[in-house]
C-alpha cells in the first residue's frame, strides 16, 4: 500500500492506536500488556528522535494513555509535556547570513531603534524589539528570521502559550476550539487528541453481531479522498467488516441541514453556519454578541443520527470523520444525545489494521443516499452551494430572499468575516465557516491532505443517484409525517 | 396496527426503495386502511444483496419492486387487518 499518512507523526500515533486496538479486540487491555506496547513500537537499539529509547518509550506510554481516552478534563486535545521538545521561542533573530552591510535597512526601518550594527553584524535589542517584523521584510539577504513554535503558529484562536518555567506548550482551555490544527502541525507529535477507540470496539463487541442493539457508522463525505488506492465503496465494505450494522452517509444529514438552513436563513436574513463545531466554538468564545446568529440546526452528523434514533430505537451511533472538534461536539454538546462516539479516519485505519482489513482488497459495498449537494459539504464552499440549491428547490424568489454567502476557508478568514459582521459592515448575509483550510478535507485527522482531494469529493458527489436535495431527503421527511 | 418497514439502506435505495415505500403508502390510502397500517423507512434489514427488502411486522419479503408491492399488500397485509 502506498504511504498511508502525510506525516510520521500521524504514523506514530497510528502505530499506538493499532496496538491498543489489537489488545481491545483480544480482551487484553491489562496494564502489563499496555506497558509492552512501547517496546513493540520502540525496539531495543538506537533512539530515532529523542535522547534515548527510554524517553521514546516513555512518550509512547503517554500516547497509549491518550489512545485509551486520556484524562477527562473537559477537553479532547492535550499536550504531552514529556513529548514537547521545547522548541526555541526567542522570536526575531539575526542569523549567520547577516553580512553587516552598508545599507543596513533593518536598522533604518526599525520603528523602535532596536537594531544596531556591532562587529559587522546587526544586533537586536530584545528589550526594545516589538516583533513587528519590518527588519525581516527589508533584509536583502533574508538574514533575519522569526522563531515561532509550530503549535503557536498553527493556533489561530491564540490558545497556546509557552510556560516560562518549563518551556513547555500549554493550551488555554478557555480559548481552545478543539480544531486540532496544533495536533497536525506539531513536528514532535507532542499535542494529541484523545481517543474513544476502545469504547467503540467494546460497543461493537457487546452488541453480539448487532443482535442486542444496532451499531451504525455515520461516515463523513471526506472519506472519498482518504485512500488513493481504494474507492469509497471499498472503504464502506471495510467499515462494515469492522462489525457495524450499517454505514450511513453524514452527507445525508448535510442534505437535511442545507434544507433547514435555507428555511432559517430566508426567515432570519442573516446566519452563520453550524456544521463545523470548531467554528461554532470560535464564535462562542470570541464573538459572544454573534451567538444568536448561529444557525439553530444540528450538525449534519447529529441530524442524521437523530433520524436514525427515530427510525431504529435500538441504535447506537459512531461518527467516523477527519475531525477532532467533532469529538468535543460529541462529548460536550447536545449532540451527545444522538452520537455515542466520534472516531477519526486515523483511528478507523488503526481498527482496520488491527483486524487485518486491507481496504484496497475489499469488495465494493454500496453507499448511496445523499445528493451531490450533501456530499460537497466536505470542502469549503460546498455548504453555501447546497443552501443556494435548497433555496431554489424551495421556490424562494430573489425578491423574497437572495443569498449572498461568504465561504471562509480557515479560522483566519472566519475571523475577518466575523469582525465585519460584529460591526455590521459585512456585505454578505451568510457566513459558511470552516475552521480547517480547505474545509473538512483539510481536517487534522485526514489520512491524506492532497491538493486533489476537493476534486475527488466532487467526483464522489456527482456519482450520487439522487440529483436534488429534496429527492435525497424526501424519505426522511416521509418518516417525520409517519411519526406524527 | 401493522407496520410495513421498507429498507432504505444504500443497496435497497439504489434498487428503488423510495418508489416501493411510496407505493405502499399509496396502497394503504387507496384501500382506505391508512389508519391501520404504518409505512415507515427502516435502515438495513440485513439482506443487502437481495433488496429491495420489506418487512411486514416480522415477515421479510425480498426482491420487492414497485410492481410486486400490490400483491404483497393484498395477500399479506390486508388479511392481517381482519
Amino acid at each position: 500500500m502506498a504511504l498511508l499518512f502525510d506525516t510520521h507523526v500521524q504514523k506514530m500515533k497510528y502505530n499506538v492506536l493499532r496496538e491498543v486496538a489489537k489488545l481491545a479486540y483480544s480482551d487484553e487491555l491489562t496494564s502489563a500488556k499496555l506497558m509492552e506496547v512501547s517496546k513493540t513500537i520502540i525496539p531495543d537499539g538506537k533512539p530515532m528522535f529523542r535522547c534515548c529509547i527510554y524517553k521514546e518509550r516513555a512518550i509512547i506510554n503517554e500516547r497509549v494513555g491518550m489512545a485509551l481516552g486520556g484524562e477527562e478534563d473537559g477537553t479532547v486535545v492535550s499536550v504531552l509535556p514529556i513529548a514537547c521538545d521545547e522548541c526555541p521561542v526567542d522570536g526575531i533573530q539575526v542569523s549567520a547570513a547577516c553580512r553587516g552591510c552598508l545599507a543596513h535597512r533593518c536598522m533604518d526601518n526599525c520603528p523602535k531603534d532596536a537594531i544596531s550594527i556591532v562587529n559587522h553584524r546587526a544586533v537586536i535589542d530584545k528589550e526594545k524589539c516589538v516583533e513587528c517584523g519590518r527588519c525581516m521584510a527589508v533584509c536583502p539577504y533574508s538574514a533575519i528570521v522569526k522563531h515561532t513554535r509550530p503549535c503557536v503558529n498553527a493556533c489561530k484562536p491564540k490558545a497556546i502559550h509557552i510556560d516560562p518555567e518549563t518551556q513547555k506548550a500549554v493550551i488555554n482551555k478557555e480559548k481552545c476550539i478543539s480544531c486540532g490544527a496544533c495536533v497536525y502541525q506539531c513536528p514532535f507529535g507532542a499535542i494529541t487528541d484523545k481517543s474513544s477507540i476502545t469504547q467503540v470496539i467494546s460497543l461493537i463487541r457487546n452488541s453480539h453481531d448487532n443482535k442486542e442493539y444496532h451499531v451504525y457508522a455515520v461516515v463523513a463525505p471526506s472519506m472519498a479522498s482518504q485512500y488513493p488506492n481504494a474507492v469509497p465503496e471499498q472503504v464502506v465494505a471495510g467499515i462494515r467488516r469492522l462489525g457495524f450494522h450499517a454505514v450511513v452517509e453524514a452527507a445525508w444529514g448535510a442534505d437535511m441541514v442545507a434544507w433547514l438552513e435555507a428555511q432559517e436563513l430566508a426567515e432570519k436574513g442573516f446566519l452563520t453556519s453550524s456544521c463545523c463545531p470548531a467554528f461554532v466554538s470560535y464564535i462562542e468564545k470570541n464573538f459572544p454578541s454573534l451567538v444568536p446568529n448561529i444557525s439553530h440546526n444540528l450538525s449534519p452528523m447529529a441530524q442524521i443520527a437523530k433520524w436514525l434514533h427515530e427510525t431504529d430505537p435500538s441504535c447506537h451511533v459512531v461518527f467516523i470523520g477527519p475531525c477532532i472538534a467533532k469529538k468535543a461536539e460529541t462529548k460536550y454538546t447536545k449532540t451527545k444525545e444522538f452520537v455515542d462516539y466520534t472516531i477519526t479516519f486515523e483511528e478507523m485505519q488503526a481498527m482496520f489494521s488491527a483486524r487485518g482489513i486491507d481496504v484496497t482488497k475489499m469488495e465494493k459495498a454500496e453507499l448511496d443516499n445523499a445528493s451531490f449537494f450533501g456530499r460537497i459539504f466536505a470542502r469549503c464552499g460546498g455548504l453555501a452551494t447546497a443552501v443556494e440549491q435548497a433555496l431554489r428547490e424551495q421556490g424562494v424568489t430573489p425578491e423574497e430572499f437572495t443569498l449572498k454567502a461568504t465561504s471562509c476557508n480557515g479560522i483566519a478568514e472566519c475571523r475577518t468575516a466575523l469582525l465585519k459582521a460584529q460591526k455590521g459592515v459585512l456585505p454578505e448575509n451568510f457566513i459558511e465557516g470552516m475552521a480547517c483550510e480547505g474545509g473538512c478535507i483539510g481536517g487534522p485527522a485526514c489520512l491524506s491532505h492532497s491538493s486533489k482531494n476537493a476534486a475527488q469529493v466532487d467526483a464522489y458527489g456527482r456519482s450520487s443517484m439522487e440529483q436534488t436535495i429534496s429527492d435525497a431527503i424526501g424519505v426522511l421527511r416521509l418518516n417525520e409525517t409517519a411519526n406524527h | 396496527m401493522t407496520t410495513i418497514s421498507v429498507c432504505i439502506g444504500s443497496a435497497c435505495h439504489k434498487r428503488g426503495s423510495y418508489a416501493v415505500l411510496n407505493r405502499f403508502k399509496a396502497l394503504a390510502a387507496e384501500k382506505g386502511v391508512s389508519e391501520k397500517v404504518t409505512v415507515a423507512p427502516a435502515f438495513c434489514l440485513g439482506e443487502c444483496k437481495n433488496g429491495v427488502t420489506v418487512k411486514v411486522d416480522e415477515k421479510l419479503f425480498l426482491g420487492m419492486t414497485e410492481e410486486s408491492a400490490e400483491d404483497v399488500f393484498n395477500r399479506y397485509v390486508l388479511p392481517k387487518l381482519g
